[in-house]
């Protein structure tokens, strides 16, 4: 059973095509033959630099919504009949199954200045809002796309806790906002940790969102990387926001793994 | 009455999730062109959606893709699974963490990345490009599904079975593979899920040059898009949620299974092992 050769298709393709594209990568970023750390500056410099605090602060905006949302809703589906929570599950796993840009796109015909919404509001008496278009709608959009990905880590770490906590916490006379705060919020402190990385990352790089629903007003990081690709030829540049993006996502690992020490985790 | 408002939370969260998938399945019995008015219930979408040679061709490129791509990846990462199993503790630890990679880096790095890499080597964007990387971002999924079963197994069968005369070919595929076999299974579903599900991979791959579904969808976002993909979406919506029923029935955990989410939380049981 044990024969190490196995290993060498994988190794060699993981070579090839995860590590090779990488240094690529990183190489385009610092100027090919010529070492220049040009690319790199211009990545930290005047509206390229704003357009990453920008989006970090949309992402971050993003991430909280979610959580403050979707943790709600992973507490009370545990907390549910193993039936029923199997169901809500189910149904909440369900939507990612239909093209994502379809689902962005349909919110466009919902929050057009003719769409269901507005016309929900002017049945009402309020009258028609500018909804598309918005940093609101890129900001929904978001939270849309990405809430499932924060419910279910959060689900499964409640989940898997054990009853009797809880009951020894109440017995050893804590209330229910101490048994919350002392024993079930650290216990899902995993699954928040694995949502957040799971929702702030794709945020932070989405374009397709923005495009749809922000109408191209309010650019994230992936606007900025796919423009550089696609619009002006300038891979040294785009190489250089990729390689930003990716040092963005070691430093986030290397903090998950310091918070989450004991490996309990549901990252790496 | 907290009974009552916990539910309700839930259908509220829900209804959220649903509307606009609502919205794209009650569309496509519309028979105006456009999403902003309701011209009466017509099925005439269904009927053009089957002559459409461009969305028939972009669903083939689609599927062929994400069964090709989680086939070849099922087998390379079962392989892969086998060997790792047999490493020693840093070699393997250093190979299941470059495997994290493509999991946890942003899909647009991912595929610019590979996009620089076929610039480099000078091999013409397309299916071939397309397969490569689905094939990449599936592997780490695959291989890892099948690792955790592998550490489960007890050896000492495998070595009862030499002992029984079986040459090592035959212990592996008469012992082994049967004991892996879900693992394998839940690998090639969450492959091909992943694989269907792909935009921004196959976008930045192909440089757009090649229309799968999510590629053709993106480049008719903006000017609108046609209302048989709506019968599309409408139709894949009904074929999903049969095939859930029908595997919900036979094993629940193939559900849990479902993108990243889940299989995250796979490979930390997996790593709390170690």
């Amino acid at each position: 059973m044990k024969n190490k050769r196995y290993a060498l298709p994988y190794v060699i393709w993981a070579l090839l095509f995860i590590i090779g594209p990488i240094i690529i990568t990183f190489f385009y970023a610092f100027g090919q033959e010529h070492f220049t750390l040009e690319y790199m500056a211009k990545a930290f410099s005047g509206s390229y630099f704003s357009v990453f605090l920008d989006s970090i602060l949309i992402a971050l905006i993003v991430t909280v919504i979610c959580l403050a949302l979707g943790y709600p809703a992973a507490y009370i589906v545990s907390r549910m009949q193993a039936g029923t929570a199997r169901l809500a599950i189910i149904l909440m796993v369900l939507p990612m199954w239909i093209n994502f840009l379809l689902r962005t796109y349909a919110w466009r015909a919902l929050l057009d200045d003719n769409g269901l919404i507005n016309q929900l509001l002017m049945a009402v008496g309020i009258p028609a809002q500018q909804l598309l278009y918005t940093q609101g709608a890129v900001i929904m959009g978001l939270m849309y796309d990405f809430l499932p990905f924060m419910i279910l880590p959060i689900y499964t770490a409640l989940q898997k806790m054990d009853v009797s906590l809880l009951e020894a916490s109440s017995d050893l006379g804590a209330g229910r906002v101490k048994t919350f705060t002392r024993v079930i919020f650290p216990l899902s402190l995993p699954g928040i940790i694995s949502g957040v990385v799971m929702v702030f990352m794709p945020a932070l790089t989405t374009f397709v969102v923005t495009e749809l629903l922000g109408g191209g007003k309010y650019n994230m990081y992936g606007d900025l990387i796919t423009e550089q690709f696609l619009v002006t030829s300038n891979w040294n540049f785009g190489s250089a926001l990729a390689v930003v993006m990716f040092l963005l996502m070691l430093v986030s690992m290397v903090v998950i793994r310091r918070i989450d020490k004991d490996g309990e985790g549901y990252l790496l | 009455m907290k009974g009552f408002f916990r539910r309700f939370y839930i259908i509220i969260v829900l209804l959220f999730l649903y509307v606009p998938i609502l919205t794209l399945i009650v569309f496509s019995f519309n028979e105006s062109r456009t999403m902003a008015k309701w011209g009466g219930f017509s099925l005439k979408w269904y009927g053009e959606l089957f002559t459409d040679t461009t969305i028939l061709n972009a669903l083939f490129v689609t599927l062929s893709i994400a069964v090709l791509a989680a086939l070849i990846s099922t087998v390379i990462g079962t392989v892969a699974a086998l060997g790792i199993n047999s490493l020693g503790k840093r070699a393997k630890s250093m190979l299941i963490g470059v495997s994290y990679i493509p999991m946890v880096n942003a899909d647009i790095v991912t595929g610019v990345s590979m996009l620089l890499l076929f610039i480099l080597l000078k091999v013409p964007r397309g299916y071939a490009t397309m397969l490569i990387a689905h094939i990449t971002f599936c592997l780490p999924y695959t291989t890892l599904s099948v690792l955790p079963r592998l550490r489960g197994m007890d050896e000492a069968l495998y070595e009862a079975a030499l002992d029984m005369g079986a040459t090592p070919r035959q212990a592996l595929r008469k012992v082994v593979l049967p004991d892996i076999m879900p693992g394998i299974v839940t690998g090639f579903i969450l492959a091909f899920t992943l694989s269907f599900d792909d935009f921004v991979i196959s976008f930045f791959s192909t440089q757009g040059v090649l229309p799968n579904l999510s590629i053709y969808i993106y480049s008719m976002a903006k000017k609108g898009i046609k209302p048989e993909i709506n019968a599309l979406s409408a139709i894949m919506f009904v074929v999903v949620i049969t095939l859930l029923i029908i595997v919900n029935k036979r094993s629940p955990d193939v559900i849990a299974t479902r993108k990243k989410v889940k299989n995250r939380t796979s490979t930390a049981q997996y790593e709390e092992q170690e």
